[in-house]
């Protein structure tokens, strides 16, 4: 997974889930925040089942930032994300 | 214990809605009242109280301990065991298959954990205890138990694994047993409760819509359905109700907040506890969606036998629920 070198500050972010209702709901929450506080990030939706096996969750939606993974099974707050944004 | 609340339904309805006792819309509201502000109570009580167990047991220690400790054949209704405290979403059910195969458990425990899980559960048990009493409940809790822990045994007897898809066939290959560490989150209670707090409110917001249409419906069916109406259908022995009931349940898909309420009220007017309860599983336990999911981790095949084996351990369940009951 390439890290953009040139534009090291940007995040990226991926929600891994494969399209249950409680993932959807992640995803525009997610994308809420970024778009909210002008978060300089890439937000990518997951959803192919063996790409988010790879990450070892085995509880969807999963947020993962910038190759780290956050949150799993559970649909968090804004604040929480912006948290962990910062 | 619950006799307020009567009180208060009844002063609803016949005092300030000054409805006629002997109406039948009445009879239904006054249910109506009575069973939904009883029903949240409770669920709000055990979701709570589970949700404190769930923080302690996340999913991943669960995979971490069966995938490390040898247990000597308590191995399966450990994980049935585990399933009820360990709720999870029905979309996560890949995954979570995949993450236990992967921890080298055995494909029979992980179908103990999958089976039991949607059964018996914090959502299950609140609404079973409001709507049919302490005695059933754990009636309930075990034979679910038990259902899990059988099925897992016969599914591992079968040796499914060659049906298995071709990239599960690679991860079960690729097994290993501990691989990965789990950071126990060193939290106090105090730290946990508002997380858990939250997660409470979430799961009793999603389910409220269901609990309130069931027992809606449930309602309507009380006071417009005569005493003893399904009896004739489907009478105690009646060899032949409960596998059609587990079989046409089957297809059919609702959580156990919807279905319930609808079950209590089958029971009341006549259809054996076993009977319904058999139903009630088909719908809770397995479904087409669920099917449609599995078909990414197994084939077809493995699929069939997985309903098969579950389907025919309900219809014996049903059976057992209507000799002890």
């Amino acid at each position: 997974m390439a890290i953009n070198k040139t534009n090291i500050m940007s995040k990226t972010i991926k929600i891994l889930g494969t399209g249950c209702p409680k993932c959807q709901t992640m995803t525009s929450l997610v994308k809420d925040v970024v778009t909210e506080n002008n978060i300089d990030a890439t937000i990518e939706k997951v959803e192919d089942i063996m790409e988010i096996m790879k990450f070892n969750v085995m509880t969807t939606p999963a947020l993962v930032i910038d190759d780290v993974i956050t949150i799993k099974g559970r649909i968090p707050s804004k604040d929480e994300v912006l948290k962990l944004l910062n | 214990m619950f006799n307020w609340i009567q009180h208060i339904a009844d002063w609803l309805v016949y005092d300030v809605f000054n409805l006629n006792k002997d109406a039948h819309l009445a009879e239904a509201l006054n249910f109506f009242i009575y069973d939904t502000t009883k029903i949240l109570i409770l669920l709000f009580v055990v979701i709570f109280f589970m949700g404190i167990v769930n923080s302690y047991f996340p999913i991943d220690k669960v995979k971490n301990y069966l995938s490390r400790n040898k247990l000597y054949g308590l191995e399966y209704l450990t994980a049935s065991l585990f399933g009820v405290v360990t709720p999870f979403c029905s979309c996560s059910s890949v995954p979570l298959f995949i993450g236990f195969v992967r921890g080298g458990i055995p494909l029979g425990v992980t179908f103990a954990f999958l089976i039991t899980s949607p059964l018996v559960n914090e959502v299950a048990i609140g609404l079973f205890v409001g709507l049919f009493g302490i005695k059933t409940t754990i009636i309930y809790v075990i034979s679910g138990v038990l259902l899990g822990t059988i099925s897992g045994v016969i599914l591992q007897k079968l040796k499914l694994e060659r049906f298995l898809t071709p990239w599960v066939k690679e991860v079960l290959a690729n097994a290993q047993k501990d691989q990965d560490l789990f950071i126990a989150e060193k939290q106090t209670l105090k730290q946990r409760l508002p997380i858990i707090w939250e997660e409470v409110l979430k799961i009793l917001k999603g389910i409220v819509p269901y609990v309130l249409v069931g027992i809606a419906i449930g309602g309507l069916m009380h006071g417009y359905i005569p005493e003893g109406f399904f009896e004739k259908y489907m009478d105690k022995d009646n060899l032949f109700a409960v596998p059609i009931a587990t079989i046409l349940a089957v297809p059919m898909y609702s959580n156990a907040s919807g279905i319930l309420p609808v079950v209590q009220v089958l029971v009341a007017k006549g259809i054996p506890l076993g009977t319904a309860i058999a139903f009630m599983m088909g719908v809770v336990g397995l479904s087409l969606p669920e099917a449609m999911l599995l078909k990414k981790v197994m084939t077809i095949k493995l699929i069939s036998i997985f309903f098969s084996v579950v389907t025919l351990c309900i219809i014996i369940s049903g059976y057992v629920f209507n000799i002890l009951l």
